[in-house]
């Protein structure tokens, strides 16, 4: 039962990269590569995680008691809000190869075969 | 590579990877049962040495600085890059604004019914409160610069939604989320060279550290939030604005 | 591991998979931003609320505007194709 969350992120992480292989959609790859992102943020808070640990803010508990490690959830955090600009500049790239290609579909960008 | 055979490939190669990531986890610590050391040492040691009761921020802006100020350029340039491949092809188009900037100040969306329109109206402000709250408490309670930078920006994308187009561009106009977006993200790095200059290592804190638990403490913390904010408000409106700009104007451009 | 942490933590596996079998990317976006709310009730769960505030915000705001801007630009592009050929 403890090894839950690293079966859930491993699972997630497969699954959404079936979504971005198996996509016929550019944009639709993009957004499964969301999925496959999150599950690198569940790895990172399960491995924080600390029994009966409590939320890393001091403000009105005792400074000894027993809390969840802070560091992980310093990169989780920025990662989320990053991720979700690189996501943007993705679509951007799809949106200029739609004009390129007139569809969203990867099997016609045809140039580097040619 | 066809989608059939990218298919085939993956049903060989899927389950196997899947196998080898859990026989990978399995070799983790039991979940609940912590090693680490930093953290321990961090939790015993923020309050003391800056007075800052929210961790998280804490390390975010002080004792791990350096690696937000690589984070909040990765934002920058993944921002500079949608407006580099998108602005190339609104350039096409702009002569059709020039005779729309004289019409009516309110063009609404048609299909916006009043209620969305009204109760997007009262989102502005409280919006807007939140997004400061966020950002000027971070180091004392759950928040911090880049939540309450992203909940800024959805202040005036809360103004477009209730139809009011041109009231957005003329409340956030491009050359204003520009410069708000070269502020943050030049504002960090000169606060670290005040660290620099006053204090011998950069990024390092200056400012006197107050009493925890009130607005204006832990040090150079509440600085740092600030110029992560309003980096992080004009990134994300600045995408917005570049993506949605070349939609409303073609559809105007349309039906005159 | 607490009750709580255990249903959010299937609620997650299971938005998750749907999300990925959804085939309109349009329909997906949705889906997403339901998935950002079950994984910020999981982040709560392990006790990491600034990690919880930052996925609610930008799975409910920032990921669906943009993703639904970019599907409007393409379209946008396809009637402007179509309005050509049709010349």
């Amino acid at each position: 039962m403890s090894f839950a969350p690293f079966a859930v992120a491993a699972w997630l992480f497969v699954v959404g990269l079936w979504g971005v292989v198996s996509s016929a959609n550019l944009v639709r790859t993009v957004l499964c590569l969301t999925v496959v992102q999150s599950s690198t943020y569940l790895i990172l808070l399960g491995v924080g995680y600390r029994s009966a640990g409590r939320a890393p803010i001091v403000a009105d508990i005792p400074v000894v008691s027993r809390l969840v490690d802070p560091t992980v959830q310093v990169l989780v955090l920025t990662d989320i809000v990053i991720e979700a600009t690189v996501t943007a500049l993705l679509l951007a790239l799809v949106v200029q190869g739609h004009k390129r290609f007139g569809s969203v579909d990867p099997a016609d960008f045809t140039t580097l075969k040619d | 590579m066809s989608r059939p055979a990218r298919l085939a490939l993956f049903a060989l190669a899927g389950p196997g990877l899947l196998a080898v990531l859990l026989v990978g986890f399995a070799g983790l610590p039991a979940f609940g049962d912590y090693h680490g050391v930093y953290g321990l040492v961090v939790d015993g040691v923020e309050l003391g040495e800056r007075h800052a009761t929210d961790m998280v921020t804490a390390l975010n802006f002080d004792l791990r600085a350096f690696d937000t100020l690589g984070e909040e350029y990765l934002l920058f340039a993944s921002v500079v890059g949608v407006v580099v491949l998108l602005r190339a092809l609104r350039d096409e188009r702009e002569e059709d604004t020039e005779h729309d900037t004289g019409a009516s100040s309110q063009h609404v969306f048609e299909g916006a019914s009043d209620a969305l329109r009204a109760s997007s109206l009262v989102l502005v402000p409280m919006l807007i409160a939140l997004g400061v709250y966020l950002v000027i408490h971070g180091a004392l309670t759950p928040g911090g610069g880049f939540q309450g930078g992203v909940v800024l920006a959805a202040g005036p994308i809360a103004l477009l939604v209730a139809g009011r187009y041109l009231a957005m561009k003329r409340f956030a106009p491009q050359w204003a989320l520009e410069a708000l977006e070269a502020l943050g993200a030049g504002g960090y790095a000169l606060l670290g060279v005040g660290g620099l200059v006053f204090a011998g290592d950069y990024l390092k804190n200056f400012l006197p550290l107050g009493i925890p638990g009130h607005l204006l403490s832990a040090g150079l913390m509440p600085l740092n939030s600030i110029a992560v904010g309003l980096e992080v408000t004009g990134a994300f409106l600045l995408v917005w604005s570049e993506f949605l700009d070349q939609a409303l104007l073609v559809r105007r451009a349309a039906e005159s | 591991m607490s009750v709580v942490q255990a249903v959010a933590l299937a609620a997650v596996a299971f938005a998750g998979t749907v999300t990925v079998l959804v085939s309109d990317p349009l329909r997906q976006i949705f889906t997403l931003g339901v998935y950002g709310l079950t994984l910020t009730l999981l982040f709560f769960a392990l006790q990491a609320p600034d990690v919880a505030l930052s996925e609610i915000v930008v799975s409910t705001i920032g990921l669906p505007l943009i993703a639904l801007a970019a599907l409007r630009k393409i379209r946008e592009h396809e009637r402007a194709r179509e309005q050509e050929t049709e010349r």
